[in-house]
C-alpha cells in the first residue's frame, strides 16, 4: 500500500474525483484533442491566450486517475502564466515524471505530487498527455495528438 | 479457500494435478515484490514449460543447421526436426496432411498471407469480405488494406449485448459478391466461442470460403479443421505455450495450390533463371528464406506438451476455473463483466465503477497480479460496449482458484485506494 500511496497521492485522488476547470470553454480561441491509444485516455483542451498570457483553459474527456488529475492540476498551474512560462513548466514536468535522478524542483509546486509516476514507466504517458495536448493547442495547432 | 481435490481430476483415470503442471513453468516461481506471481494475461501470451525451453536449447546445442539444402547429416537432422514439427502441427489441427500447414511468424502473418495471396487473386471491385464486430485488429486491418486496394467492401457482422455473434445478420450478408468470411473462433476480449461450424455451413452454402482466427481457441480447446470444414485456420505459437515469432496457417491443399506465392526468395522456388522462375510445391511455396527453424521445433514441442496434458483435462480445469472466477468477480461491488455469452472460455473482461481500467491494472500489479488493461487490440469491441477500456484476466491450464482469490483481494485494494 505504501508504494501505491507514492503514486496515488491524496492530491491526485482528489483531482481525479473532482477535476478542476473541467467542462467546455465555449469561446476558446485554441483547442486540441489528445489521445492515448494504449489505455483509451481521451481529452480535449480549450485555451484562451491574450497578449501571450493564458487567461483561461479548461479540459474535457475521460481517462485514468493519473491522466485526469494531471490535466486538472495542469490547468490550475498554467492559468495566468505566459506561454513562455508554460513551455518551461512543460519541460520541468516532463523531467519530473521521466527522470529518476532529477532533484526536487520547487518551481513545480503542487505538480510535484506526480513524482511517483517515474517508477511506473507504463503510466508516464498518462501523466504527460494533457501537457502534450496543451502544447499542440498553443504551438503546433495539430488537430489530434497521440502519445503513441 | 479451495481444497486441492477440486483441482485434481482428469480423463481416463489420469489425474490432472495443477501443481505438477505449474512445476513445469519456471517463470511461475517468481516472486515479484516478495509475492507470488499471479499471471493472468494468458490471452496476450502464455508462459513456456520446460519441455519447450529444453527443446529450444537442445536444438541449438545439437541440431542447428540450415534446412532443405545441406547434404551433410546435421542439415538432414535439422530438416527432420523442422518437418517433424510440421507433422505435429498437422496432427494437432487434424489437417489432412502436413503439406497443408504453412509456418508463419504468428497468426497476424497467417491472415496477411491469405489477404495478400488468396485475397488479391480473388477479390475485385465491389466484392465483399465479411468479418465480425469482435475481431482483433489483426483480422480487421489486413482486410481493410485489401478492400482499399481493390475497391471492395468490408462487411461487419454485429454482436449482441452479451457478446454473441448475430448469425442471422451473417446469413443475410452472404451473397454472390462475398468472397471470404473471416471470423474469430474465440474472442480475445470477450471470451465468446463462436459457432464456427455453423458459420462455415452458412458460408459454404453460398460457395463462400471461411478463414478462422484460432489465436485464442487453439490453446483452450481441441481444433479439428476437417470437422470444421474451414478453408483456412490460423494459430500463433506463443499462445500455445510455445516460442514467440512462430505461428501456423492451415489451408486446404486445393486453395494453397491455387494461390500465388506470398514472398519471393530462397526455398520457395523449384528453379530460377532470369527469364522464368517456377515455384516450389506447397507448403514450401509460402515459406521464402530461412525460416524460424528453432521456433518451429519449439512449437512442435509445445503441441506435444499440450497433447501430453490432454485437452479433456485442460478444458475441464479451465471450465471450473472460469465458473469459479465468474462467481468471485460478480461478487465484487461495482464490478461489471463485459462478455457474458453462454458459450465462452477463459476470459474475464471487466470494468469497475468509478475506476479506470488502467488504474485497476497498476494497483493489482503492486499486489503481484498481472492482468491486461486497455482495448486488447479490439477497439470496435470497446466502442460496442461504450467503455474506453476494460481490465482483463485470462486463464491458462496452470492457473488456480487460489490465484483468482488473490485477484479478488487485489481488487479490494483498488477500492481501498479509490474509495
Amino acid at each position: 500500500m505504501s508504494d501505491l500511496r507514492d503514486l496515488y497521492q491524496e492530491v491526485i485522488l482528489d483531482h481525479n474525483r473532482n477535476p478542476r476547470n473541467f467542462g467546455p470553454l465555449e469561446d476558446a480561441g485554441l483547442r486540441a484533442d489528445g489521445h492515448n491509444p494504449l489505455c483509451g485516455d481521451k481529452l480535449s483542451i480549450a485555451v484562451n491566450v491574450v497578449d501571450g498570457v493564458v487567461t483561461d483553459l479548461r479540459f474535457e474527456g475521460s481517462g485514468c486517475a493519473i491522466s485526469k488529475a494531471s490535466a486538472s492540476l495542469m490547468t490550475e498551474s498554467i492559468k495566468g502564466r505566459t506561454l513562455d512560462e508554460a513551455r518551461k513548466l512543460f519541460d520541468r514536468f516532463h523531467q519530473l515524471v521521466t527522470d529518476r535522478s532529477a532533484p526536487p524542483d520547487e518551481e513545480l509546486g503542487k505538480l510535484a505530487v506526480f513524482a511517483g509516476v517515474r517508477d511506473y514507466p507504463a503510466r508516464v504517458k498518462c501523466a504527460i498527455l494533457a501537457w502534450h495536448t496543451l502544447r499542440a493547442a498553443v504551438d503546433d495547432n495539430q488537430d489530434v495528438v497521440s502519445t503513441e | 479457500m479451495t481444497s486441492r481435490a477440486e483441482n485434481d481430476f482428469g480423463p481416463d483415470g489420469e489425474v490432472f494435478d495443477v501443481e505438477r503442471i505449474r512445476a513445469l513453468f519456471p517463470i511461475l516461481a517468481q516472486r515479484p515484490g516478495g509475492q507470488p506471481l499471479v499471471y493472468l494475461d494468458n490471452a496476450a501470451t502464455t508462459q513456456k514449460p520446460l519441455p519447450v525451453l529444453n527443446t529450444l536449447s537442445r536444438y541449438y546445442a545439437n541440431e542447428n543447421a540450415n534446412i532443405h539444402r545441406g547434404v551433410y547429416g546435421l542439415s538432414q537432422r535439422a530438416t527432420d526436426a523442422y518437418e517433424g514439427a510440421r507433422a505435429k502441427m498437422a496432427r494437432f489441427l487434424n489437417a489432412a496432411e502436413p503439406a497443408e500447414v504453412v509456418f508463419t511468424r504468428n497468426a497476424t502473418e497467417g491472415i496477411n498471407l491469405v489477404a495478400q495471396t488468396f485475397g488479391r487473386q480473388r477479390v475485385t471491385a465491389d466484392d465483399e469480405v465479411v468479418i465480425s464486430a469482435m475481431e482483433h485488429h489483426s483480422n480487421i486491418v489486413p482486410w481493410q488494406l485489401l478492400c482499399e486496394e481493390k475497391g471492395a467492401q468490408l462487411r461487419v457482422v454485429p454482436i449482441s449485448d452479451s457478446g454473441e455473434l448475430m448469425l442471422d445478420e451473417l446469413a443475410s450478408m452472404l451473397g454472390p459478391r462475398t468472397k471470404l468470411v473471416s471470423i474469430v473462433h474465440m474472442s480475445n476480449s470477450l471470451g465468446t466461442i463462436n459457432p464456427v461450424r455453423r458459420v462455415v455451413e452458412l458460408a459454404h452454402a453460398q460457395g463462400v470460403p471461411v478463414l478462422l482466427d484460432g489465436s485464442q481457441a487453439a490453446y483452450h480447446m481441441p481444433v479439428d479443421v476437417q470437422a470444421l470444414e474451414c478453408d483456412f485456420y490460423v494459430v500463433t505459437g506463443h499462445k500455445l505455450y510455445g516460442p514467440t515469432g512462430i505461428g501456423a496457417l492451415y489451408g486446404r491443399r486445393s486453395w494453397l495450390e491455387a494461390m500465388p506465392p506470398y514472398q519471393g526468395g530462397g526455398d520457395m522456388i523449384s528453379s530460377v533463371t532470369f527469364e522464368r522462375t517456377t515455384y516450389n510445391e506447397v507448403p514450401h511455396k509460402f515459406e521464402a528464406g530461412t525460416p524460424h527453424i528453432a521456433g518451429v521445433v519449439g512449437l512442435g514441442a509445445a503441441v506435444d506438451f499440450i497433447e501430453s496434458v490432454g485437452f479433456s483435462a485442460i478444458v475441464e480445469h479451465e471450465r471450473q476455473l472460469l465458473a469459479y472466477a465468474t462467481t468471485a468477480l460478480e461478487a465484487v461491488p461495482g464490478l461489471r463483466l463485459i462478455g457474458t455469452a453462454p458459450e465462452k472460455a477463459s476470459i474475464l473482461s471487466f470494468v469497475l465503477d468509478g475506476v479506470h481500467a488502467h488504474d485497476v491494472g497498476t494497483v493489482v500489479d503492486t499486489q503481484g497480479v498481472a492482468i491486461r488493461t486497455g482495448h486488447h487490440c479490439t477497439q470496435p469491441v470497446m466502442e460496442r460496449f461504450s467503455v474506453p477500456a476494460t481490465a482483463r484476466a485470462s486463464l491458462a491450464m496452470y492457473n488456480t482458484t487460489t490465484e483468482i482469490d488473490q485477484l479478488v483481494t487485489a481488487l479490494a485494494t483498488v477500492r481501498e485506494v479509490f474509495g
